[in-house]
């Protein structure tokens, strides 16, 4: 891809004039394209207008039909162009210039790969068969179909597999592909499909997880080659001209990062509780309650709250002092010195692989999936409803809000009923929505905080 | 000292010319005092005679219980017992030939971790062959041998590579690995709690080894698997294939989520939901092959979970339908009168169950899965799954010895895993005796030959190792030509 300045416009894509439905780019190879350096950031930055929808919508736990109709939306605002014939090029200027900006560190291409994929896989919905077809063509796929002998052989587990997911019993036609189960790990991990002797029979209806796999797997290493080319020679041969526009595209559209130091004051070990009280969303109140009662919690749970405290700004020293505490009631300090401490220490970045984890997001939580004697995860998804009520009435969450959170937690929208929440409990609306407990903590501390300010204020002035 | 047992053996030929050993010289190790919590503080030594070709004391205090062992009880066991060279072979997967095709660096970028006595850690331990891997326990004597993952580098010299924030040290082979603990079965079993097993909950394992290997086999294609004890209350699974071990981290979680039937945790109640018309293929296969026939021959009775009012109202809850549950629970406060002493109350009661929920009346009322569910409730695996989903999760080496029960890490041969009973699992005591009663006998396949630990050690040899070596070299072969066909291929105009 080259870019050149603004008077040479060249259009290498739109060779027939058809204005033809655009089909979906597998962004193989950068296209010998030029492209202007002013599109260069509006395209970019149009494309991540999408992805960052998606990943809102993803995160306030947005239903598939709902995801769907999203992207459609996102899609046709953001990617459009006034020549139809540039639309094709826009998209694949686009995707290219955010390969460059977001190659860069590790988080970054996690974030970029699984919003494109997300992208990729709506996108591929949308088409009409044959251009699905063409998409698998390009994967190799079709001559992976299963013949009729071997159909034969294996329809009566196929029909299981179907009526286990509540559809009805494939006919003779219907074509299923024969891949290796590496290859499509969503349908295995859901027991979507039949498996057999390392093989995984993928009904056509279901190609779209197997497509997106391989589309994720191609760019998750193209984007590692980037990285390297970026290092090694764009970085210091475009110093003047693109790394700028690079660097700052990155910074601007990812929210608030809580893996960065906070700047707000670190709580100190005597305000714990009080603060638990008033500023803990649920999830980590619970765990904190649970860990206060049982003077013991599983992995999970330790990882979830201990990031989270982490976050609010226990230093390691006071987060050490606090699990003791607990702990040492239960299992005694030495073993809590042998076999937790070590853990905690980790989780700061002081042991093992140094790294400074960062605390769990609601994404995370809501996807985790504890098991037998686990606290943690997210209790709008994980509690039954029982225990969710209970729990929110010894929150003070009066019973006209709590059916409001009930409605959201029937319709699957855990966030939203998590953001019902602190709005019922701190009198004021969240506009933003509960995207992470730490945010919950620090919003929350926001609104608590100044009212304390100012009646010491007012404390002064009364006294002058 | 008078609660100690003074085991004190001698071998007689010991006493043929010089028997009182004064003038043999030898070496004495003064193992140092073992618990310091303990209030009678014990003393345990341990004296060779190395220049006496064909004899050993050993003059040791036992305590009395064999729960708590000394760690220097390992330095024999080390010495004389744990099989490196088996340990060595497995873990270089074939790569330690002359072949051309083969990486000699493979077992140098394995992690291996040690646990020492006053819970010391080292993690990231490597070798570049198995006498330094040999030499190092030896010398160490770990409490626990851990193994982890083969990293892109030598992992004791990652921080020479980690440069900037492309840090090229990351896992790139690891075993899928199981680790089934039976204390995740506590509210399922009724004979004990916590870490504690007995032959009335082995069973749990036992179903857990059938199910899992048989979909490893059948489902998924793998080959080489390795089962172990691990020396108290689970077991621990090893798939070994090189298809398993290059697994991503993604595709692990994926196997493990496979395996996971149980949606609740503490705070929601119901446990295993199966939705559906029909049951996925392996759930089917799972449930009549294995789960049914246990629950209902063994599980049943050995845990008399239909006995008390207690115990049926945990399955009455599981029943959707009111109507059934109350239904079930007047017959079963009456039957302590009417019931004969003939047959057993658990089997009776749960043949009115099932018959309740299967006739043909209820079948609409999506009831249809109930006994499946219950079935599986009390029966299928529970797997630890944050071990099985990450590439650098480590976990205990085969054959090391449990710190708790003194009990060694055997390998259990998957086709008859009915027949372990844990409870006679060699622990080091057994073994020390052994080994002393046989004296030191020159043998080319190491001492374990002489002892319980023998049968072990044929096991993992025939069942697992030399089958995965050969599958090992041939894959090697056939990459290698793959190699050299390419280049071939590539030089030729």
């Amino acid at each position: 891809m080259e870019i050149v300045r603004p008077q040479s416009h060249r259009n290498l894509f739109s060779s027939n004039d058809a204005v033809s439905v655009p089909s979906l780019p597998l962004y193989r190879s950068a296209p010998p394209l030029e492209v202007r350096l002013e599109d260069f950031e509006s395209f970019a930055i149009d494309r991540l207008r999408v992805l960052k929808g998606i990943s809102d919508g993803l995160s306030r736990g947005k239903k598939p039909e709902e995801m769907e109709k999203l992207v459609k939306e996102l899609w046709k605002v953001n990617m459009r162009h006034q020549h139809a014939s540039e639309v094709l090029n826009k998209d694949i200027i686009s995707h290219f210039v955010l390969r460059l900006v977001y190659c860069r560190t590790e988080d970054l291409r996690k974030w970029f790969l699984s919003m494109e994929c997300a992208l990729f896989r709506y996108r591929f919905r949308f088409l009409t068969p044959e251009a699905q077809r063409a998409v698998m063509d390009n994967f190799d796929l079709t001559c992976r179909a299963v013949n009729n002998v071997e159909f034969e052989s294996i329809k009566e587990k196929l029909g299981q597999v179907a009526r286990s997911m509540g559809q009805p019993s494939p006919t003779v036609d219907a074509i299923f592909y024969k891949v290796p189960f590496e290859e499509v790990p969503e349908l295995v991990a859901g027991r979507k499909v039949f498996i057999s002797q390392g093989y995984a029979y993928v009904a056509m209806n279901q190609v779209v997880s197997l497509v997106a796999t391989l589309f994720r797997s191609q760019l998750s290493k193209t984007l590692i080659l980037t990285n390297r080319k970026w290092t090694s020679s764009i970085r210091e041969q475009e110093k003047h001209r693109l790394t700028p526009i690079v660097e700052a595209l990155s910074s601007s559209y990812l929210g608030p990062d809580f893996s960065q130091p906070r700047e707000y004051a670190e709580i100190s070990l005597k305000d714990i509780d009080q603060v638990a009280k008033s500023s803990f969303p649920l999830c980590m109140r619970h765990l904190f309650d649970k860990l206060k009662e049982d003077h013991h919690l599983k992995h999970g749970g330790r990882m979830q709250l201990g990031l989270f405290l982490k976050g609010v700004g226990l230093n390691l020293e006071d987060a050490l002092a606090f699990w003791r505490a607990e702990f040492s009631k239960k299992v005694g300090l030495e073993k809590f010195e042998k076999d937790y401490s070590y853990n905690i220490r980790h989780n700061y970045g002081k042991e093992g692989k140094r790294t400074d984890y960062t605390p769990y997001s609601c994404q995370k939580i809501i996807s985790s999936t504890p098991g037998a004697g686990d606290q943690h995860g997210c209790p709008y998804r994980h509690f039954s409803e029982e225990n969710l009520r209970a729990a929110l009435s010894r929150m003070g969450v009066n019973s006209r809000a709590m059916e409001d959170v009930m409605d959201k937690v029937r319709n699957r929208h855990y966030q939203l009923a998590c953001t019902l929440t602190f709005e019922a409990l701190h009198g004021m609306t969240c506009d933003a929505g509960i995207n992470h407990p730490n945010q919950y903590f620090s919003d929350s501390q926001k609104i608590l905080q100044p009212k304390k300010d100012s009646s010491a204020q007012n404390l002064v002035t009364a006294r002058e | 000292m008078g609660r100690n047992r003074l085991v004190l053996t001698l071998r007689n030929h010991l006493v043929h010319g010089k028997p009182q050993g004064l003038d043999i010289q030898g070496e004495i190790f003064f193992l140092s005092s073992c618990h310091h919590t303990c209030t009678s503080s014990l003393y345990s030594f341990f004296i060779h005679f190395s220049s006496c070709k064909s004899s050993s004391i050993f003059i040791q205090m036992i305590p009395q219980q064999e729960s708590d062992f000394d760690h220097n009880y390992l330095k024999p066991y080390y010495g004389k017992l744990f099989p490196f060279a088996d340990i060595f072979k497995w873990m270089t997967y074939g790569h330690d030939g002359k072949h051309p095709g083969c990486d000699q660096s493979y077992f140098g970028r394995r992690e291996f971790s040690f646990t020492l006595k006053g819970d010391f850690y080292l993690r990231f331990q490597s070798f570049n062959n198995a006498l330094e891997l040999e030499n190092s326990i030896k010398e160490k004597c770990p409490l626990k041998i851990d193994i982890g993952p083969v990293y892109t580098v030598d992992p004791a010299k990652r921080h020479a590579y980690a440069q900037g924030d492309n840090n090229v040290f990351a896992p790139v082979e690891r075993e899928l690995i199981f680790d089934i603990d039976m204390t995740d079965y506590d509210d399922v079993r009724y004979c004990c709690r916590g870490a504690d097993v007995c032959l009335n909950c082995w069973p749990l394992m036992t179903i857990a080894i059938k199910v899992i290997d048989t979909s490893l086999r059948d489902d998924f294609g793998f080959k080489h698997i390795l089962w172990v004890y691990s020396g108290r209350r689970g077991v621990h699974c090893w798939v070994c294939d090189g298809k398993a071990r290059r697994l991503t981290n993604e595709q692990r979680a994926s196997i493990a989520d496979y395996y996971r039937v149980y949606k609740g945790n503490e705070n929601s109640h119901k446990k295993v939901s199966l939705m559906g018309a029909a049951l996925h293929p392996f759930l089917a296969t799972s449930y009549t092959n294995v789960l049914k026939d246990y629950f209902e021959k063994i599980l049943l009775t050995s845990q008399n979970l239909l006995a008390t009012e207690e115990r049926y109202e945990k399955i009455l809850s599981m029943i959707p339908d009111e109507s059934i549950a109350s239904e079930l629970r007047g017959k079963w406060q009456d039957s302590r009168r009417s019931s004969s002493a003939k047959e057993d109350i658990n089997v009776v009661r749960w043949e009115q169950c099932k018959q309740l929920l299967q006739s043909g009346k209820h079948k609409a009322q999506g009831l249809r899965r109930c006994v499946e569910e219950i079935v599986f409730f009390f029966t299928y695996p529970r797997l630890d799954m944050e071990v099985s989903k990450h590439m650098n999760h480590l976990l205990k080496a085969p054959f090391c010895v449990h710190p708790k029960t003194g009990r060694v890490c055997v390998p259990i041969d998957p086709n008859q895993c009915d027949e372990f009973d844990p409870t006679t699992v060699p622990t080091l005591f057994q073994l020390l005796e052994e080994l002393n009663n046989e004296g030191l006998r020159a043998d080319v396949n190491g001492e374990w030959n002489g002892t319980s630990l023998g049968n072990a050690i044929t096991l993992f040899r025939s069942s697992f190792l030399e089958p995965l070596q050969k599958a090992c070299k041939e894959e090697i072969e056939r990459s290698y030509n793959l190699k050299l066909q390419q280049s071939k291929n590539s030089v030729g105009w």
